[in-house]
């Protein structure tokens, strides 16, 4: 039996209820709209507010941890060997801070093929001196061309050109929050304390402005040299590495191998920053809540007008029964005409969905906290039109279903005998 | 009115149907009916008859003594019956609902006192589905076909237009049309001319008769009209559920 004579009949059925049919496709239309912009839209800010975080923080962060030396001199007497030894008040020794042995780590790094790229930095603690008072913060110094290639360091550099970090000497790009409570304008000289206690004067050639508050409130940055000069340091001080994968999921199999090689302690980002996954998460599990519900109420849409279409159309079902249409073909019609829906209403939902999104990417959205962010940010995945445009075929199949099977088991004698 | 001669193509060669003629189209063994609600009640009993090839068969009765009731059963639309079914020398009773779908495709053709007509199509593609459903040859050839059947009851004119447009008497000859489209071995018909005025039912009536005449059709016919009975090969009575005269 030919499909062209089911679809044929399908067509008729539905050009005979035309209006019907239009509305229920408009649900469709409708979800399928909502559907792809609700979770473009979503998505686009679950990445932006990941990547906040997420672009800044390497993958996996290489250093000395403060921690007290765990060969104590008691373990070394024989005579306290067979003894279970309890110490109280343990102190940390005096150990560095510093990376031991840093170029051949990271030049086994950048060898390893899984990894992106490597960039060393400094954490120093210094006090902003501000008259009478001083202010405590950080100054992190970066290799500034790698930190800007692996962790988008200018976009988040709001004035001033953060290769003047590199280019002038003994400058300084202070955080915004920190600027404001020192009041330092670019251009100006600052002048900042060591914990050791060295003295420095900085330049500020810029202001760096991260969306987080407290960040922006302590961290500074400076090029490794000044930093390293500020602390009083050879040219091998390294506090950090911090490495970029290219697959970051095997951060966590990776800090744990060369922890051990190094024998340095590693942290991975999925560790540092599993909370920003578990939201992520969530959020988008809300927007697939959110679309699916509004498919399956378009459904029930489908499901009304076809249970309705089949009353209408009992003398035509049974018609086609008396002349030799068996109870599968009739319910090919009626989910033909499910599909049909389906398939017209989704395709435009998925265009209308489309451009929903191109106009939320349009809609201005400034906020003091992002920088970098000029309008609403919209994820256009094809995977959210994929299963948007899957969900609606199951969804009106669905919806078709249980009328059409309806349709299938109608006895015409029951109606040819009331008429 | 009436059938024009020169157009008439015979589907059957009647040499054919000279030496078919006997065997046997349709047969009831037996045939008990029952209705469970509201009460249950006997509404056919040992009914059993046969119709043979070329035979124009009419059935009468008063009203209510089950003549539907018999028809739908032999059209394998109802199949809650006992008795045995025989259709082309085949057992129909039991058989599954798809091949009895099949069945009604190709041999019988049902003509109801209601034109049933799907109004959403045009009267070509109403003439045309059956044999859009039965598949056996391309849609031109269907097309030519249905042309042809159309022409024998002179309504090719109104081939483009759609069913409802039409009135009682064409729709009901659009429909005998619709019947004969895959050149069925047996039409049945209930009261198929009880929805139409003297006129109207005259020419249908002409219909059966030219086509019992010169196509030498099997039918099965349920009137209340002793004139129309009057001009078929035999007549069944019925009474009550059984078969009284055959
Ligand atoms: N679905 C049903 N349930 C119960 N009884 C039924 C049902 N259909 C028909 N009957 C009964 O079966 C009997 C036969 O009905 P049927 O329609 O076959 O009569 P008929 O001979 O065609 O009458 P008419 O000439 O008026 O059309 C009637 O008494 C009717 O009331
Ligand atoms: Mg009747």
């Amino acid at each position: 039996m030919k499909i062209g004579l089911i679809v044929n009949i399908a067509k008729a059925l539905m050009l005979a209820r035309f209006k019907q049919t239009f509305i229920a496709a408009i649900g469709v239309v409708f979800s399928i709209t909502m559907f792809v912009a609700l979770l473009g839209f979503m998505n686009g800010l679950n990445q932006l507010l990941d990547g906040l975080i997420l672009n800044r923080t390497p993958h996996i962060r290489f250093y000395n941890e403060v921690k007290p030396n765990p060969n104590q001199p008691i373990d070394l007497s024989e005579k306290f060997t067979g003894f279970y030894n309890i110490i109280r008040s343990i102190k940390p020794a005096a150990s560095r801070l510093s990376i031991h042995n840093n170029e051949p780590i990271i030049k086994t790094l950048k060898e390893d093929p899984r990894v992106l790229g490597v960039a060393p930095k400094i954490s120093a603690q210094v006090f902003y001196n501000v008259g009478t008072i001083d202010i405590t913060g950080v100054i992190n110094g970066i290799d500034v061309e790698q930190e800007a290639a692996l962790f988008a360091f200018e976009d988040y550099v709001t004035a001033g050109n953060f290769m003047d970090l590199k280019n002038t000497a003994n400058s300084v790009i202070l955080g915004k929050g920190a600027a404001d409570r020192i009041m330092a304008e670019l251009g100006d000289v600052i002048q900042a304390t060591t914990a050791q206690g060295n003295r420095i004067q900085l330049k500020v050639v810029g202001y760096y402005q991260s969306g987080l508050g407290d960040l922006d409130n302590v961290q500074s940055y400076a090029s490794i040299n000044t930093t390293q000069k500020m602390l009083g340091e050879s040219a091998s001080y390294i506090t950090d590495i911090q490495v970029k994968l290219r697959d970051f999921e095997l951060a966590p199999s990776m800090a744990r191998e060369y922890r051990e090689i190094f024998g340095i302690d590693a942290d991975d980002i999925q560790t540092v920053n599993a909370q920003f996954e578990t939201g992520t998460q969530i959020r988008t599990l809300i927007s697939y809540a959110v679309g699916i519900t509004l498919l399956v109420v378009s459904g029930f849409g489908i499901y009304n007008i076809l249970n309705m279409m089949i009353y209408e159309k009992m003398d035509t079902i049974a018609i086609l029964k008396a002349i030799g249409f068996s109870g599968g073909d009739v319910n090919k019609i009626f989910i033909t005409i499910a599909l049909t829906i389906g398939v017209f209403g989704g395709f435009i939902g998925l265009f209308f969905g489309f451009l929903a999104g191109l106009g939320i990417e349009r809609i201005p959205f400034e906020t003091e906290a992002l920088p970098t962010i000029k309008t609403f940010p919209v994820d256009f995945n094809p995977k959210y039109y994929i299963i948007g445009g899957i969900f609606s075929l199951i969804t009106t199949y669905f919806a078709g279903y249980f009328p059409a099977r309806k349709a299938s088991g109608v006895d015409p004698v029951d109606i040819i005998r009331g008429k | 009115m009436g059938l024009k001669t020169h157009q008439l193509k015979n589907p059957y060669n009647d040499n054919i149907f000279i030496r078919m003629k006997g065997k046997p189209v349709l047969e009831a063994k037996g045939v008990n009916k029952f209705f469970h609600s509201p009460v249950k009640t006997q509404v056919l009993k040992e009914v059993t008859f046969q119709i043979t090839r070329g035979e124009f068969v009419s059935v009468m009765g008063k009203s209510g003594c089950g003549k539907s009731t018999l028809l739908y059963i032999l059209s394998t639309m109802d199949t809650d019956y006992e008795g045995s079914l025989w259709i082309d020398e085949e057992l129909v009773t039991e058989k599954s609902p798809n091949h009895l779908s099949k069945i009604r495709n190709q041999k019988i053709g049902f003509v109801f006192q209601f034109h049933y007509l799907l109004n959403e199509f045009s009267v070509l593609e109403n003439v045309m589905i059956p044999g859009l459903k039965l598949d056996q040859k391309s849609r031109q050839e269907l097309e030519h076909i249905a042309m042809e059947k159309l022409k024998i009851f002179d309504m090719q004119d109104h081939a483009l237009k759609k069913a409802y447009q039409l009135s009682g008497g064409q729709k009901q000859r659009v429909a005998v049309a619709r019947a004969l489209m895959n050149d069925p071995l047996i039409i049945m018909g209930d009261e198929p001319t009880g929805n139409l005025d003297k006129k109207n039912s005259d020419i249908v009536f002409n219909i059966f008769k030219e086509l019992a005449e010169e196509f030498h059709q099997t039918m099965l016919i349920v009137t209340h009209d002793p004139e129309f009975a009057a001009g078929t090969d035999r007549i069944i009575e019925m009474e009550d559920g059984y078969i009284i005269n055959q």
